[in-house]
C-alpha cells in the first residue's frame, strides 16, 4: 500500500494543471466558480480548445482519439477539470453515446459520428427517461416502428438535459411490443432537427431551464441509424451507465467549492467577526471536508484496483461513489447558503456579466442550491443505488 | 499509489485469519472472558508462535521490521473476531514508546519478554479529568538522586490489571496543562506504592485504576526526555488510533455480515425480512458507512509516515472522526436489524457493538478530533 503519486504522475498533473490556467477563458471559469449557467457557445469554445489539444475524448480507445492514459492519470485529469474548475467534456457525447458507437456500432457509423463527438460539431442528448419511466426506465413506451428502410418514431421523452442545443439524440425505443419489457428495446440515433420532433423547456426550482420535454410524433429516421442489434438496446443502455462510475463521485466539483467556502467564510461577517471564526460553521466545515477526504479515497481505491485488475470486475466501493459524491455536493451548497445568510434571498438582480464584483457571488448561491437537490437523483436516484448495493454487493 | 496488499501482507492476512478461525469462534470467546484477567495465554502464547507479537519491532531488537500496514491487518483480524488479549496496550502503545524512545538498554530489558509473550505492557496515561487531552498531566515525576518518584493516579488503564510493565506519563514540571514538561517513565507493576483497582469494561476487556503513592524508580525508566515527551506521546497515540480505526473496520465488516446473514433467515410475515426495502436500505447505507471507514483507516495507516507532525495528526483526526460516525451508525443498526435477538448477551452482535461503541471513546472520540480537524487549516 502506498498513497504517493509517482513522479510521472505528479509531473502530468503540473502539465495538465498549468494548460487548465493558460486555455481555460477566464470568465467561463468565473462563471462556473460563482454556479452560473454557461452558454453554448461558451461550452463549445472550450471543448474545442480541448480536443485540439488532444484530450477531449481522453478516455476513448487510441485509434479513435484517445489518450491511452492510466487510470491514475484519467483520475488526475478529472479532477484538476474539477476543481480548477473548467466545463466538463460533454458526456452525452464523449461519456456515453461514444463507446457505445465505437463498441457496438459499425464501421460506417464509427467514422460518421465520432470525430464529429470529439469536436463537438454535434452536440448530443439523451433520451432515456420518460414520464412514466423514471427509475423503472425498462418500462418506456416511446415507439419505433419499421417502415421499409426509415424508422417512424412517436412518443415523448423526458428531463431531456441541454436539449435545446442539441443536434442529435440517442433514444431508447420500443421496437417489439410483444417481448418482455427489456427484450424489445432498441438504441436508435438522430437528428434532433428531424421534422415531428419537438423540444419543450422545463423551468427547475432554481430558476433554469437545462432540461426539456422533447416529442416525437411520426418522426422519420433512416434504417440505418440503429446502433448494434435490434431489440438489443437495453444491453447498450447498461453498458453506457455502467462505464462512467467514478467521474460520478464529482470529488474535483466538492474540492472546489470548500475552498471558495472557506475563502468566502473568511470575508463574510457573523457577529462582528468572519463566519469562519464561529465554532459550529467551522465543525460543519471540517465534517464535510472529512466525509470527502473518505470519498476521495475511496475514489482512488476504485481507480487503483481498475489500473490493476482492469475494468472488467466492478469494485464493490464503487458503489458508494455516487451515494456519498451526492451527498457531498448538496452539503457545500448547504454550507454556501449558510455563509450567505440572508443574501441569498435576492433574485439575480445584477446579471452575470462580472461587472458587480462585491454582490455577484452571491447570486446564483440559492439557485445552485436548489438545483443540486437533482444530484441524488439523477444517474439512477440514491434509492435505486441502496437497491443496487442490497443485490449486487450484500446478495439481499 | 496502491492499495492492494504485497505478497508477505497476504500472507501475514491469511495466517493470522486462519489462527483465529481456529481458536476465536464466539463459544471460544465466553470461556475466556473467564480466564484470570479477561484474556487467554493459550492464544496470546499462539500470536507469540506466529510471530505476531513482534511484529512491529525492528529485526536487530528480536522483532520482524513490519511496519504500519502490517499492524493494519493484524488489528483488522482482531477486531474481526472480537479478540480480547492485549495487543493494542502490549505491541502498539507499549512497543510504540519502546521502538521510537527506547534506548538499547530498555529494548534489550523488555522487548524480548514482549515477542516471546511471557509479559505484557500497559499505558497509563488518562487522568480524572484530562480527558482526552494527552498534554492535561498532574501526575508528577520528581527527581531523587539518580531516579524519579512518581506520585498521582491514572484512571481506566487497559491491560492495568495484569501487565508486567506500566508505561506512565507524569509531569516533571510546569503546570496541570502545559506542553512541556511532560515525561514518559517505565514503572514496574509491583513496584512499592502502586495500587491498583481493577474491573471489567464494558466490552469485555479488563482495566484498572492506578494510584501511584511514592513510587521510587531508577534513572533508566525514563523513556526519552523526561522534560520533553509529548510529541512522542502524541505519536504513539496517534498509532493506538490508527491502530483502533483498522480494529474498528474488523469490527464493522463482521457485524455488516452478521446483520446480513440474520436478515436473510429471520422470517416475518412468511418471508425473509432482508426482503424488505427499508432493510435493504439501512443495510446498504452500513455498507457505505464501512467502506467510508475502511478508506479513513487505510489513509490514516499510509499517513504515520508523514514527515509532518502536524500533518500526520491532522491526518488521524479526521480518520478518528470517519470511524467514529461510522462505527455508531453500523454499531446501532446493527443492534436494530436483530431486534429483540441484538439486545441479549447470547447474541454475538451486542458485543461488537459494544466493543465499536468503546472505541469511539477511546483516545479522543469524534467530536473531540472533528474539532481539531475544524482548528486546523483545512484537509481538502
Amino acid at each position: 500500500m502506498d498513497l504517493a503519486f509517482t513522479k510521472e504522475e505528479q509531473a502530468f498533473r503540473e502539465e495538465v494543471r498549468s494548460f487548465f490556467r493558460d486555455n481555460v477563458p477566464p470568465d467561463t471559469r468565473r462563471k462556473l466558480v460563482e454556479g452560473r449557467h454557461l452558454s453554448k457557445d461558451e461550452m463549445v469554445t472550450w471543448w474545442r480548445i480541448l480536443n485540439k489539444k488532444g484530450w477531449g475524448v481522453s478516455h476513448w480507445p487510441k485509434q479513435y482519439g484517445g489518450t491511452g492514459w492510466t487510470s491514475v492519470q484519467h483520475y488526475i485529469f478529472n479532477e484538476e477539470l474539477q476543481s480548477y474548475p473548467a466545463p466538463q467534456p460533454l458526456a452525452f457525447g464523449v461519456s456515453m453515446v461514444g463507446p457505445v458507437i465505437y463498441t457496438f456500432g459499425n464501421e460506417e457509423q464509427k467514422k460518421r459520428y465520432l470525430p464529429r463527438i470529439a469536436n463537438v460539431d454535434d452536440w448530443w442528448c439523451q433520451g432515456f427517461s420518460e414520464p412514466g419511466s423514471g427509475s423503472d426506465l425498462a418500462s418506456l413506451k416511446t415507439k419505433a416502428e419499421r417502415k421499409g428502410d426509415k424508422w417512424i418514431i412517436n412518443g415523448q421523452k423526458t428531463w431531456t438535459t441541454l436539449a435545446q442545443h442539441a443536434d442529435m439524440i440517442f433514444c431508447l425505443c420500443r421496437t417489439d411490443p410483444s417481448a418482455k419489457k427489456q427484450m424489445g428495446i432498441s438504441f436508435i440515433v438522430f437528428s434532433m432537427k428531424s421534422k415531428g420532433v419537438t423540444v419543450r423547456p422545463i423551468q427547475t426550482i432554481d430558476g433554469g431551464a437545462e432540461v426539456n420535454e422533447v416529442f416525437f410524433d411520426d418522426v422519420e429516421v433512416p434504417y440505418e441509424n440503429l446502433i448494434g442489434e435490434e431489440n438489443k438496446g437495453w444491453d447498450y443502455a447498461k453498458f453506457l451507465l455502467g462505464n462512467e462510475r467514478t467521474g460520478i463521485a464529482r470529488v474535483g466539483v466538492s474540492k472546489e467549492r470548500l475552498r471558495r467556502i472557506r475563502d468566502l467564510a473568511g470575508k463574510v461577517e457573523s457577529g462582528g467577526k468572519p463566519i469562519i471564526q464561529d465554532a459550529a460553521f467551522r465543525d460543519k466545515l471540517a465534517a464535510c471536508e472529512i466525509e470527502l477526504k473518505a470519498l476521495e479515497l475511496t475514489q482512488l481505491r476504485v481507480v487503483a484496483d481498475e489500473g490493476k485488475h482492469g475494468k472488467g470486475k466492478p469494485n464493490p466501493a464503487s458503489s458508494v461513489l455516487k451515494i456519498k459524491g451526492s451527498e457531498i455536493q448538496q452539503t457545500t451548497t448547504e454550507l454556501l447558503m449558510e455563509v450567505i445568510g440572508p443574501f441569498a434571498a435576492p433574485y439575480d438582480v445584477h446579471g452575470d456579466d462580472g461587472s458587480n464584483e462585491a454582490m455577484d457571488w452571491t447570486a446564483q448561491i440559492a439557485p445552485s442550491y436548489f438545483n443540486n437537490r437533482k444530484v441524488s437523483i439523477y444517474g439512477g436516484s440514491n434509492e435505486i443505488q441502496r437497491n443496487i448495493i442490497a443485490k449486487a454487493v450484500l446478495g439481499l | 499509489m496502491d492499495f492492494d496488499l504485497n505478497e508477505e501482507q497476504r500472507l501475514l492476512k491469511e495466517s493470522i485469519d486462519g489462527l483465529l478461525t481456529d481458536s476465536y469462534d464466539f463459544e471460544s470467546r465466553k470461556k475466556y472472558v473467564k480466564e484470570k484477567g479477561g484474556w487467554s495465554r493459550t492464544v496470546w502464547g499462539k500470536l507469540a508462535e506466529q510471530g505476531l507479537l513482534g511484529l512491529p519491532f525492528a529485526e536487530a531488537d528480536g522483532g520482524f521490521g513490519g511496519g504500519g500496514v502490517e499492524t493494519m491487518i493484524v488489528m483488522e483480524a482482531l477486531g474481526k473476531a472480537l479478540v480480547l488479549e492485549p495487543y493494542l496496550a502490549t505491541v502498539v502503545i507499549g512497543g510504540g514508546f519502546l521502538r521510537h524512545a527506547g534506548s538499547d538498554g530498555q529494548k534489550a530489558a523488555h522487548v524480548p519478554s514482549i515477542v516471546d509473550g511471557s509479559k505484557t505492557l500497559a499505558f497509563a496515561q488518562l487522568e480524572k479529568n484530562s480527558r482526552y487531552d494527552l498534554f492535561d498531566v498532574t501526575t508528577t515525576a520528581k527527581k531523587r538522586g539518580d531516579g524519579w518518584v512518581i506520585d498521582g493516579e491514572k484512571f481506566v488503564v487497559l491491560n492495568g490489571e495484569n501487565a508486567d510493565t506500566l508505561i506512565v506519563t507524569a509531569r516533571t514540571r510546569g503546570e496541570r496543562r502545559d506542553k512541556s514538561g511532560i515525561g514518559v517513565f517505565l514503572v514496574p507493576a509491583n513496584a512499592k506504592g502502586v495500587a491498583k483497582k481493577s474491573y471489567p469494561t464494558q466490552d469485555g476487556l479488563h482495566a484498572a485504576d492506578i494510584t501511584f503513592t511514592g513510587v521510587e524508580i531508577g534513572a533508566d525508566a525514563v523513556l526519552g526526555n523526561p522534560d520533553d515527551s509529548l510529541a512522542l506521546i502524541e505519536r504513539v497515540v496517534d498509532e493506538a488510533r490508527i491502530a483502533l480505526c483498522a480494529e474498528a473496520v474488523g469490527l464493522m465488516d463482521e457485524s455488516l455480515k452478521t446483520t446480513v446473514e440474520y436478515i436473510k433467515t429471520r422470517k416475518q410475515f412468511g418471508v425473509a425480512i432482508g426482503s424488505f426495502q427499508s432493510l435493504q436500505h439501512r443495510a446498504s447505507d452500513m455498507f457505505v458507512a464501512t467502506e467510508q471507514a475502511r478508506s479513513m483507516s487505510m489513509f490514516a495507516t499510509m499517513a504515520a509516515d508523514f514527515e509532518d507532525a502536524k500533518e500526520r495528526s491532522n491526518a488521524v483526526a479526521a480518520a478518528k472522526v470517519q470511524i467514529g460516525k461510522s462505527l455508531k451508525f453500523v454499531g446501532q443498526q446493527a443492534i436494530q436489524l436483530h431486534g429483540g435477538i441484538g439486545m441479549t448477551m447470547e447474541a454475538k452482535i451486542g458485543h461488537y457493538f459494544k466493543r465499536l461503541t468503546m472505541i469511539e471513546n477511546s483516545f479522543g472520540d469524534t467530536d473531540y478530533h472533528q474539532r481539531r480537524v475544524a482548528d486546523g487549516a483545512g484537509l481538502i
